[in-house]
């Protein structure tokens, strides 16, 4: 399994290591570089549209005394590399960002990144669930030097997933789990026999869907955030209009979509929308042509 | 082992298309039905008897994954989806 995981990513095997699903993996990349090294470092740089779970840790660091640059995105939700660039310092220890985002499906410039980092000598941490088995990784081309792989956004079991850490140059880290120090020790505890098989044979289909698919974009589908009433984070950071970002719903497509699926939801939607907006005096408004940001709202 | 005649291959497309049939589940059953259409066209003009024993082996060992899949699959059904409905769409 651990075969099947490196050959995907074009790594070697003692370079997987086996977690519970990308969000471990994050922590430990994050939380586990920064401590190693915060002798002498204490600075990490990451977007504002990184998941939940790199941004946690960034903020839980800050806690712990740790500077973060959180990297503004331009419209099109992909980082300025002049920016990146202007971002280091001399006590920056690791770089992380997405490969492809799970909310508006960007592929971030990995490879420049990846250029970027490995001249000035920072590590390079990429959360690559989203772009798994979508668009090809390889480690060495485009220089990464930590990756998490999740499990079920490539098909594979829920419960495990796994993170790429690189032993040339070698990045160390902090575990986050002590214990009987299986995995190199840097990360305890009895690797889950079913899950990392199923990891592993998802990665190799992965592989096989990937080749076949030759040069076709595919649109990734995701989920995750919890039931929160506040608007994405994410079209907020590429500068969508507050009534945009509170509604906006999104559409997740994956291997087994269909294009009837795909035709009926798009039926449906047009169907509501027109339903919604017969209802709607704003639209009413809209057109008579009205500009609704003019609007003065009065207090009840 | 004699080479696999044209006939078993297409033995053996018919009975993965068969089987993917009974996958109770809607997006598993459209998507090995597509998938196995689409490798095989992929495949059709392959020559070299190695690779063809190779590509037929992959073929068995994925009816067998589809068997398994289909079996667990109606022991553990769920409703049909709504696009499954005739009047949809």
């Amino acid at each position: 399994s651990r075969q099947q995981v490196a050959d995907l990513i074009g790594a070697d095997p003692r370079e997987i290591i086996f977690t519970s699903g990308a969000t471990e993996s994050n922590n430990m990349a994050i939380k586990g570089v920064a401590r190693f090294y915060k002798s002498r470092k204490k600075h990490i740089i990451t977007t504002q549209t990184e998941h939940k779970c790199v941004l946690d840790s960034c903020r839980s660091l800050e806690a712990e005394g740790f500077q973060i640059t959180y990297l503004p995105v331009q419209k099109n939700g992909l980082i300025d590399l002049k920016e990146l660039e202007a971002a280091f310092q001399p006590d920056t220890s690791l770089v992380s960002v997405m490969a492809v985002n799970n909310e508006i499906g960007v592929k971030q410039p990995i490879r420049d990144i990846g250029e970027i980092c490995r001249a000035r000598q920072v590590f390079f941490h990429t959360d690559a669930a989203q772009a798994v088995g979508k668009i090809p990784l390889d480690v060495n081309d485009l220089k990464i030097d930590l990756m998490s792989i999740s499990g079920h956004k490539i098909y594979g079991p829920k419960g495990v997933g796994a993170i790429y850490v690189r032993r040339r140059p070698r990045v160390r880290l902090e575990p986050l789990q002590s214990g009987g120090g299986q995995e190199r020790g840097l990360r305890s505890g009895t690797v889950p026999t079913p899950l990392a098989v199923g990891l592993g044979a998802a990665c190799e289909v992965a592989q096989e869907e990937m080749e076949s698919l030759g040069a076709i974009a595919h649109l990734v589908s995701a989920a995750c955030t919890s039931a929160s009433l506040e608007p994405s984070y994410v079209l907020r950071a590429i500068g969508a209009d507050e009534d945009l970002a509170h509604s906006s719903i999104r559409f997740g497509i994956g291997r087994f979509t269909t294009e009837e699926e795909i035709d009926y939801t798009v039926q449906k939607c047009i169907q509501h929308v027109k339903r919604l907006r017969e209802m709607s005096p704003l639209w009413e408004m809209v057109q008579d042509g009205i500009d609704l940001k003019s609007i003065k709202w009065s207090q009840h | 082992m004699a080479a696999s005649s044209r006939a078993q291959v297409l033995r053996l497309y018919r009975a993965l298309l068969r089987e993917s049939q009974r996958f109770s589940g809607y997006n598993y059953r459209t998507y090995a039905i597509r998938r196995i259409r689409d490798a095989f066209r992929e495949n059709k003009s392959i020559k070299d008897s190695e690779k063809i024993e190779e590509l037929v082996n992959k073929a068995k060992e994925n009816l067998e994954i589809i068997h398994r899949q289909v079996t667990i699959g109606q022991m553990y059904a769920t409703q049909k989806l709504v696009i499954e409905n005739p009047g949809n769409t």
